[in-house]
């Protein structure tokens, strides 16, 4: 195990320190006094190497990053595994706005609450198929230009019947799949998005993505899934297609 | 059902004492003009479809065919030619909004040819390019303040830390076409033709097909705020990566790639399943100021770790050289300009023809700016938007360019007639298609070949009038306005480009 002090650096000294560990070998790093640093894990390539950070990343947190595996101790803000390919995200804390933009793979779990615009323009590519999973409530524009993957909204911190989401869910969705714990008022969904049917197969998707979420955070599932799930999913792949005079 | 009014633009004319029936333009035909009626023994043309490429044109073996406007027209009106009746129909029969390709076609003033360039007499020789030699090498990036040289055993030694440069042979490039909206074989012959001419191609927004990755000393890769294909590899794949963030066709607007085009070989380059359409939004929605652009361009610079520069991509539109500001100050290695004639796989074609504005003025504006604010040496400047010919690209450097982005010119070089119709995916000079039966019109090795030839033919033009100049080193030419001249512009057209008028 390998520790690096943030304490004082700026992010382009520090993170740095950080590739060149990777680059050493080193597999299990803690970043110690994180402070507001940018970019960390940018493009970080590995998929058995684990950084656990121990203070507020800043923006950009897992930027690009494909293959390792970054605890947050903490809260982390805006534009967590923004373009991220494969990997893994656990924060033990909220995190900020425009979470999982452009994200393509791998998995980003987040106890508490988040911002606006969560898993903007997701997308999915064969077994490519990104995951982001928040314990507590969003803001809006949750799902926004959704294109792919799947996200859950869970509102544990909520009471039964609460919105957990805000105005307009699912804008401008063409892809992938959403589920709200609990409540759910119609008014919030934007047009590009519609409520569908929770199959078995749902549910059995539901509880493989919680399994692991419950272990990463120590939560009891059984309790989580008490609850019913909305589906929200888009009722075309190509909301725009008539638009355009061939 | 109602009659169509849609309206033919082309009339095809056959000589049937010419024509052998040999239906060569019936297979050349990607919209389906023409075709055969075995019992007459007739070519038959639906002129209706016809585009006015030209293609059944250059291929009826004994030249029996001519594809030209459609004589019949209305009344001449001054407010209402042809062009607008036919929009207008083609609208209230579709609901929809008109689609184009290429760049604007309006007749905005193009400034290029309201300028003249300067020769030397008398008084500064000037120099033969046949037996000079004549440097067009280019560097772009960020350029420091100062240069601060020591002596290590008596000899100098480089002690600024210089920050990541492109090398270029000659100051053109090939500007961002895409894979998917070019063909495979397209962007193989531009890969391989800037890696021979020491130059770059770009790869627009699509991503970068695996077996190009070889080109990568030559390729800038693009990230746009579709994020198409964007990842690790990808980004340390090319030579530089420039952000997209707007388009001088369509200025403001994202990009759509039908659903129809995204095949196998796209879906896998672009990393979306096949057949969706892949929505490039009109935003990057982590950019809403400069402070965000910063953050961006500096999640790429983490990622590239500092070797390669960083540039962004910008439509010319009234505030540019504000903007262009904001790029140099928040980072970018390189700023580019796409001015209103650049070229589009697929627009609004109110858009193409109305937003935005030429790149002459932009760049103009942009250089001007940089300049009283000190920090042009902080990026360097590329433009693009509907270069011709070299004469353009030498005005351009006059101009306050350091290299210019040619796409239109280069599709033109392996075949493109400029019809406008790349956005159907029919194109039947097999450019801008995905269609295999139209895709291998163009061979990559005679497309490499015409591509190197037209950047060859272009840079000994250039070099001829740098001589006539009495200039060897096009660095001498760049941002040098007195070498311009202007001829039939006003006051105000020739404060914004800062050139004097002819005779003065």
């Amino acid at each position: 195990m390998k520790t690096i002090d943030a304490a004082g650096l700026h992010y382009k000294a520090f993170n740095e320190q950080v590739r060149a560990a990777v680059r050493a070998g080193e597999k299990n790093i803690h970043l110690v006094n994180v402070n507001g640093q940018r970019f960390i894990a940018d493009a970080m390539p590995g998929d058995d190497v684990k950084i656990t950070i121990n203070g507020v990343p800043g923006n950009d947190l897992a930027v690009f990053m494909d293959g390792p595996t970054v605890i947050v101790n903490n809260n982390a803000e805006d534009g967590v595994g923004n373009t991220m390919n494969s990997g893994k995200v656990i924060i033990h804390g909220d995190a900020g706005d425009v979470i999982g933009y452009g994200m393509r793979g791998g998995t980003i779990h987040i106890l508490g609450n988040v911002g606006y615009r969560i898993g903007l323009h997701m997308k999915e590519f064969e077994t490519q198929i990104p995951v982001i999973i928040v314990g507590g409530q969003a803001h809006d524009f949750y799902g926004e230009y959704m294109a792919g993957g799947v996200q859950i909204l869970l509102g544990l911190n909520s009471k039964k019947g609460a919105n957990i989401a805000g105005h307009f869910t699912g804008t401008g969705m063409h892809g992938g799949v959403i589920y709200l714990r609990g409540g759910f008022e119609q008014h919030t969904l934007a047009k590009e998005a519609a409520i569908a049917p929770m199959e078995d197969a749902d549910y059995k998707l539901i509880r493989k993505h919680l399994k692991n979420y419950c272990k990463d955070f120590n939560l009891d599932l059984e309790q989580i899934m008490e609850r019913d799930f909305t589906k929200l999913a888009p009722p075309s792949a190509r909301p725009y297609g008539g638009y355009y005079a061939y | 059902m109602h009659k169509s009014l849609i309206k033919a633009e082309f009339q095809v004319e056959r000589d049937d004492y010419k024509c052998i029936r040999c239906r060569v333009c019936e297979r050349q035909c990607s919209f389906e003009v023409h075709s055969y009626d075995a019992d007459a023994d007739r070519m038959f043309e639906d002129e209706l479809k016809c585009v006015g490429c030209q293609r059944c044109v250059e291929y009826c073996p004994t030249r029996a065919l001519s594809v030209q406007p459609h004589k019949s027209t209305i009344r001449p009106h001054g407010n209402w030619p042809y062009r607008a009746v036919k929009d207008i129909c083609k609208q209230a029969e579709t609901g929809g909004m008109l689609l184009s390709s290429t760049g604007d076609e309006l007749h905005h003033r193009i400034y290029w040819d309201h300028l003249v360039l300067n020769a030397s007499q008398v008084t500064n020789p000037s120099i033969d390019p046949l037996r000079e030699p004549m440097e067009l090498r280019t560097f772009i990036g960020r350029k420091p303040d100062q240069v601060d040289v020591q002596l290590v055993n008596g000899k100098p030694v480089l002690k600024t830390e210089l920050p990541p440069q492109l090398t270029l042979e000659t100051p053109m490039m090939f500007g961002a076409m895409s894979y998917g909206a070019i063909s495979y074989n397209v962007c193989q012959s531009l890969a391989r033709a800037a890696t021979a001419s020491g130059t770059m191609y770009n790869t627009g927004e699509g991503g970068l097909h695996r077996d190009f990755y070889q080109y990568g000393p030559n390729t800038i890769v693009q990230c746009a705020s579709g994020r198409f294909g964007v990842h690790r590899e990808y980004l340390n794949a090319g030579a530089a990566v420039e952000i997209k963030v707007g388009q001088g066709a369509k200025p403001g607007i994202g990009g759509h790639v039908p659903g129809e085009k995204v095949d196998k070989e796209i879906s896998i380059t672009r990393m979306i399943p096949v057949g969706t359409d892949a929505l490039s939004p009109a935003p990057h929605h982590d950019i809403y100021s400069i402070e965000d652009l910063r953050q961006l361009i500096y999640a790429l610079k983490e990622a590239v770790e500092y070797k390669k520069p960083v540039g962004v991509k910008i439509a010319a539109v009234h505030n540019a050289a504000a903007i262009a500001s904001g790029i140099v100050r928040a980072g970018a290695d390189f700023v580019t300009l796409d001015g209103l004639r650049g070229g589009t796989g697929a627009a609004p074609t109110r858009t193409r023809d109305s937003v935005g504005m030429p790149i002459e003025l932009a760049l103009a504006a942009v250089d001007q700016r940089l300049r009283e604010e000190g920090i042009r040496n902080n990026a360097s400047l590329i433009v693009a938007g509907g270069f011709r010919n070299s004469t353009d690209v030498v005005k351009a450097i006059a101009l306050g360019a350091d290299a210019v982005y040619i796409g239109t010119a280069a599709l033109i070089s392996l075949g493109c007639t400029v019809c406008q119709k790349c956005y159907t995916g029919k194109c039947p000079w097999g450019i801008t298609t995905q269609d295999p039966y139209l895709t291998k019109r163009v061979n990559p090795e005679i497309g490499t070949q015409r591509l190197t030839n037209l950047l060859r033919a272009w840079s000994l033009e250039i070099k001829e009038i740098l001589g006539g100049m009495g200039i060897n080193a096009i660095e001498s030419l760049r941002g040098n306005r007195l070498h311009l001249r202007a001829i039939g512009l006003n006051e105000r057209e020739l404060d914004v480009l800062g050139v004097m008028h002819a005779g003065e």
